[in-house]
């Protein structure tokens, strides 16, 4: 009966692990997307606010149906990070007086932290472009160009979100070598996921979306 | 005492067949009802264990280390013989029972020899069967090699780790049993003593090596599977905890002993470095067949072996068996290697080994080549060594690896103490004298996977067994005896730690019922031995309680033991006026210094009875006579 | 509390080759530990003496016999084959399990890799599921149980067909040979900061999963062995990698990511029914 195998799939580790996997790719998914649309900033005010409108009206469905899956998709990824954390870490009560990591990257070794650091910044993230309530004085929903300008001139804002994107590209460069490893997805022969491919995907990401709020923070656009 | 070894009548090729259908059958439903006590779960408990379950009896399997897994077969390393031939070079069951016979050099029984050469073929099956990553050409087929200086190619190997990879599959199939409730397993549980109710095996006592707890478990017949008895000497290729403990205890329960004094010793082993040696380590047989064997011509001669012209090196294998040269059997090579050491020619620290050179070799075929042939090995010398083999030959010198003696068993595998089985290693066998390479493993699976499971339902269907619970006297009278003991282990907080008499023992054992044997030597170890003992009983200092993890008691019951088996063994080395495969007798020797045996006196089993503490044990002896195999000198000249 | 423990007399001296060696002086931090129950601690010993040429074993066999011929109780710790194929040696040494030397057991492991007047810490494996016995000595039978559940290909002896009716390509019978080559010792699970058995079930389920004959179970016995797994209280991994580097065989993680798939194809396809078993 289907239910109970979901039920057990979900128990198993290894269950979870797959849902990470999976969720986490639908948010590498939508982050490259959403870096890209970010950098349109270059090509001026117009296209990006256009860009916006165009989602929110014209395929606002579409929008919203990607929020749904993404909501779900961060709430699965986190449940099952916690829940996996806790298995973990129960697993050895008593530590070692002395421990030399062998391979164990700074990568690897921060998931956690990581994770949290990313959920905390898209909490405050969504407060911030979406919804505005960070500093509302200055925010006009559409403007997109205009809240971007505006708020990275604030410094604060800048480093919260030059670090967020460390952690970022700290956690993709992991999690994508790692996600293919939890699929099953690497043969021994042919090794599609190796570490450049993660290294790849996590520089490009963080570098495309550090650039914009460098970018303004130092006046090159404004 | 009268042995009776049950050999069925016909030809030998009938017997077994003939004896399968004349045995009789459980029927399926009363199965349950039977319990079946297996020690050991090596390749031939594990395998016993596995199938007795699988056809429906209620099993009990003990081991000493915390998994069955780890039983000592996991160290075999070369590989496994049956007569197979796939190569389609001429082997046959027919051939496969005369080579193991005459390597035997005429000591073991036709028989049952025979019955082992039959039933090797089904050992491959069951092993690919279970999922065993035997070898393989690229074709997909099984691969060989030929081993041990067989003429056919008929070893069945998986890499270096043959063994493991067997085991692994008993193993496997034993956790299959006990997941479905069949097999209760005891791991970390040590057998002390066998149970005898009105003349027949109906139990054993065991302690809890953990919790020190002893206990009594009751059954309709036992099983032993414990090993060999290689560690007498203290230092062998064997595991630390190989021992010979639950064969000595049943010995002592009305159990003969056969053969004790044959114990093979294996030529290429790592030398040891020191006084702390705790064992010592196999160098697989098949680096003699691209390694040259060779010491300095003269004596304390301490040049490095590159400083040694090869006008001033003695091949001494290639000298004395044009022939066979480096390939010559494992115990003319050790016993060779024995001598150039005596005349003080040895190499190494302590002058305690030969060269085994691969220099020409390399020369000939690449270092690429030889690599590809040996390359973990090679590590492995280099590992235990620091010294590069490619570059510097390397050491050798013989071990104590193998032991042919064991309990005496009939055709059936059972002992003269009925009830009580005995497989693998731990009995007497088939290997007469001496055993060929790579059939130890076929041995032990043979037993577990296809003789005992039918011989133990005859025995239980024929014999009559009345229900007996651990509550009978005979548990507690056995359970007292082994507190007793233990008590006075730990009583006795003399000066000596149980290592410096075991290896002590070893000394005796290795010095004078070692590679060759005399009359005033075995004399000597008899005079020795039990001063030794004795001194072990008032001077031993064994720490610590009974009652948690106690290893040093653990070994401390285990050596007691050993001093009273190397006395037996000397007895039976000094009895024994011949010289015949592993057990030589210097004043039996023929003119040029080869093993001379005595087919008129001796072409027996001489199997030992307990007679009590004290006491000399009384000698039986079993007639060999061969129908099939005419009795013939080994020479490898 | 120190205690100095002399090295015997040997013949090592007379050695030519060995004549430049000499003995070396280690201090050893050791885990004691009474019972299960009994809490622990570290006691400090001194090894004098040391010969290069010791395996490291020897070494804590040689603070034994010091120990118990002053009437102390020796230092328990597991092993038996000492040749680096039983899995039964077992130590975190200096933070390494099996110590420093790559694809080593700690049976193999000789002092020549330590320095003189290095200090070394042991202890035990620590892990939920590997409860301390004594000492250095833990219970490692939930690997046991793991293999219990599905870690088998059933085989009824006098059923099978010829060995050679079966072909398993060379290639495919080295891998299963590469992942079969475990022995058992827990190292990956004491090495992975989750305490997670995967490299340990992952070896065994390719083993069995590579070979024809292991397919009709094949999902089955992923389902089974893994839940067992995290029955057992072992965490998850999360490809740190850790367990590759110390394994003694230098078994690859590759067999974790087979053992992922398998799950996840056992429990798309059909053969994802988990009430059989
Ligand atoms: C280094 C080495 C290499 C070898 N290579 C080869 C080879 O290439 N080919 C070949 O054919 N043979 C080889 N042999 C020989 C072969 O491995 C052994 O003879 C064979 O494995 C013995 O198997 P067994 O089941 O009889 O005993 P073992 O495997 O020794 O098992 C003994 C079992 O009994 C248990 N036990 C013992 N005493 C007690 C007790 N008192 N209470 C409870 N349990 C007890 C142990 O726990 C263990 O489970 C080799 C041997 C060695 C040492
Ligand atoms: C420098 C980095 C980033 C910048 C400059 C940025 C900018 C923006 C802007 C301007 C919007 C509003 C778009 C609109 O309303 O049309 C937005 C929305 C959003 N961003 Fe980012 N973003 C960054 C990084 C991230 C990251 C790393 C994530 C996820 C991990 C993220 C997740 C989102 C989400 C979920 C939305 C809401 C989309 C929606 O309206 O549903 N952003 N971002
Ligand atoms: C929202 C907050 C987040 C938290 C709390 C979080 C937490 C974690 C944790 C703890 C892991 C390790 C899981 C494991 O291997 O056991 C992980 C893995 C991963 N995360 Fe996140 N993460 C978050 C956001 C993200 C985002 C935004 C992305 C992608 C843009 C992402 C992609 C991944 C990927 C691909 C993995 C690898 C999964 C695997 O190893 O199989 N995560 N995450
Ligand atoms: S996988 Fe390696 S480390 Fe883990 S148990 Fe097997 S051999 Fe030991
Ligand atoms: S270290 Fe642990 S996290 Fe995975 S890769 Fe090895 S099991
Ligand atoms: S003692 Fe057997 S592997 Fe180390």
């Amino acid at each position: 009966m289907a239910v109970g195998r979901v039920g057990l799939f979900w128990r198993s580790t290894i269950g979870k692990k797959i849902v990470m996997a999976a969720t986490g790719w639908i948010m590498v998914a939508f982050v490259i997307v959403h870096m890209l649309g970010n950098l349109q900033i270059f090509s001026g005010a117009a296209k990006i606010n256009a860009y916006s409108a165009f989602l929110h009206n014209s395929i606002g469905e579409l929008l919203w149906a990607a929020r749904i899956i993404l909501l779900i998709s961060v709430l699965l990824h986190i449940v099952a990070a916690i829940q996996l954390a806790r298995i973990d870490m129960a697993a050895r009560p008593v530590g070692y007086a002395r421990k030399q990591r062998q391979a164990a990257t700074v990568a690897s070794s921060t998931m956690r932290w990581g994770g949290l650091a990313l959920a905390l910044f898209i909490a405050f993230h969504l407060m911030h472009m979406t919804t505005g309530t960070i500093h509302p004085e200055t925010f006009t929903p559409g403007d997109v160009y205009g809240n971007l300008v505006g708020s990275f001139q604030i410094w604060w804002v800048t480093l919260i979100y030059v670090l967020a994107m460390i952690a970022l590209g700290l956690h993709l460069f992991h999690g994508v070598w790692s996600s293919a490893r939890t699929l099953g997805v690497n043969r021994p022969a042919s090794n599609p996921f190796r570490r450049p491919v993660a290294t790849v995907i996590s520089v490009i990401v963080w570098a495309g979306f550090t650039l914009v709020p460098l970018a303004i923070f130092f006046g090159w656009v404004r | 005492m009268e042995l009776n070894s049950r050999i069925p009548a016909g030809p030998i090729e009938q017997k077994w067949d003939r004896h399968r259908f004349e045995m009789k059958l459980v029927n399926p439903a009363n199965k349950r009802k039977y319990t079946v006590i297996v020690v050991g779960s090596g390749l031939a408990g594990a395998s016993a264990s596995a199938t007795l379950a699988d056809l429906g009896y209620h099993v009990k399997c003990f081991c000493f280390q915390d998994s069955p897994r780890r039983a000592h077969s996991i160290a075999a390393q070369g590989g496994i013989n049956a007569a197979k031939n796939y190569q389609n070079d001429g082997d046959s069951v027919y051939r496969l029972f005369y080579d193991t016979v005459k390597g035997g050099d005429f000591r073991s029984r036709e028989a049952n020899v025979y019955r082992l050469a039959q039933v090797s073929v089904n050992i491959i099956d069951q092993c690919v069967a279970q999922g065993v990553p035997f070898a393989r050409e690229y074709g997909g087929l099984l691969a060989n090699r030929s081993f041990g200086g067989a003429q056919v190619s008929r070893t069945f190997y998986a890499r270096g780790q043959t063994g493991q990879q067997l085991l692994l599959g008993a193993y496997q199939a034993l956790e299959r049993q006990i997941a479905l409730g069949s097999v209760e397993m005891y791991p970390r549980t040590e057998m002390l003593d066998v149970v005898v109710i009105d003349g027949k095996a109906r139990g054993i006592v065991t302690r809890d090596l953990v919790t020190g707890k002893v206990e009594s478990h009751a059954g309709d017949a036992v099983v032993l599977g414990t090993g060999g008895y290689g560690n007498a000497f203290y230092l062998s290729t064997n595991a630390k905890g190989s021992n010979v403990t639950a064969s000595w205890r049943a010995y002592k329960r009305g159990a003969a002993f056969a053969n004790p004094c044959y114990t093979q010793i294996h030529p290429t082993c790592i030398p040891r470095s020191g006084e702390y040696q705790s064992k010592l380590t196999l160098m697989s047989e098949s680096l003699r067949n691209d390694g040259r064997v060779w010491v300095p011509k003269r004596k304390g001669d301490t040049r490095a072996p590159d400083q040694i012209p090869e006008s001033e090196r003695d091949y001494y294998l290639e000298r004395k068996y044009p022939s066979f040269g480096n390939l010559s059997p494992r115990d003319i090579a050790s016993r060779a290697a024995k001598e150039v050491c005596d005349e003080g020619r040895g190499v190494g620290p302590n002058g305690l080994g030969v060269y085994l050179d691969f220099a020409d070799a390399i020369k000939r075929l690449g270092e690429d080549v030889i690599r590809d042939r040996y390359g973990n090995l090679f590590e492995m010398y280099e590992r235990i060594t620091a010294e590069n083999p490619y570059k510097v030959p390397m050491r050798i010198y013989p071990a104590i690896h193998y032991t042919m003696g064991g309990l005496w068993v009939d055709y059936n595998l059972m002992s003269t103490l009925p009830g009580l089985h005995v497989i693998g290693e731990a009995n007497f066998s088939d290997h007469g004298a001496n055993r060929l390479g790579a059939s130890a493993l076929m041995q032990g699976l043979a037993d577990g996977y296809f003789v005992i499971p039918y011989t133990i339902g005859d025995y239980l269907a024929s014999a009559k067994l009345e229900k007996v619970d651990t509550s009978h006297p005979a548990f507690k009278d056995a359970e007292r005896c082994v507190v007793e003991r233990t008590k006075k282990l730990l009583s006795i907080n003399g000066r000596r730690t149980v290592d410096s008499f075991h290896r002590e023992l070893g000394q005796i054992l290795w010095d004078l019922c070692g590679m060759s044997r005399n009359a005033a030597g075995l004399k000597l170890a008899l005079a020795k031995i039990p001063a030794l003992r004795a001194e072990f009983w008032e001077n031993v200092n064994v720490p610590g309680s009974d009652a948690n993890l106690n290893q040093a008691l653990e070994r401390g019951g285990r050596v007691a033991d050993f001093f009273e088996l190397g006395e037996l063994l000397a007895l039976d080395a000094l009895q024994r006026e011949e010289s015949c495969g592993a057990h030589f007798r210097e004043e039996h020797q023929t003119p040029d210094g080869e093993a001379l045996r005595d087919d008129e006196h001796f072409a027996y089993v001489a199997a030992w009875e307990y007679t009590g503490d004290g006491k000399a044990p009384a000698l039986h002896k079993e007639p060999l006579d061969f129908e099939y195999v005419h009795l013939a000198q080994r020479s490898y000249k | 509390m120190t205690h100095t423990v002399a090295e015997p007399a040997t013949a090592r001296d007379e050695a030519p080759h060995a004549a430049s060696r000499r003995g070396m002086n280690l201090t050893l931090h050791v885990w004691r530990q009474a019972g299960p129950r009994e809490k622990g601690r570290f006691e400090q010993y001194q090894a004098t003496n040391v010969s290069p040429d010791m395996s490291f074993l020897e070494m804590l066999d040689v603070v034994n016999e010091e120990l118990m011929s002053r009437g102390q109780e020796p230092i328990a710790f597991d092993s038996d084959c000492r040749e680096g194929i039983c899995g039964m040696c077992s130590l975190m040494i200096n933070g390494i399990p099996h110590g420093p030397s790559h694809g080593t057991a700690t049976c193999q492991l000789h002092m020549r890799t330590f320095r003189d007047g290095d200090s070394i810490t042991i202890e035990p494996w620590r892990a939920r599921a590997f409860p301390v016995i004594r000492d250095l000595v833990v219970d490692r039978s939930a690997f046991d149980r793991i293999i219990q559940a599905g870690g088998y290909i059933t085989a009824t002896p006098g059923g099978p067909r010829d060995a050679n009716e079966i072909l398993v390509s060379k290639t495919t019978a080295d891998m299963a040979m590469d992942a079969a080559a475990c022995i058992g010792c827990g190292a990956c699970v004491a090495a992975c900061p989750n305490g997670s058995a995967s490299l340990f079930t992952g070896a065994k389920i390719t083993h069995l999963g590579l070979l024809p004959q292991g397919q009709p179970e094949r999902n089955r016995r992923v389902l089974a062995m893994v839940a067992q797994m995290d029955e057992e209280g072992f965490g998850a991994c999360t490809f740190h990698g850790e367990c590759q580097e110390v394994c003694p065989k230098e078994i690859s993680i590759d067999v974790i990511a087979r053992m992922n798939r398998d799950f996840l194809t056992a429990n798309l396809g059909s053969g994802g029914k988990h009430d059989e078993s």
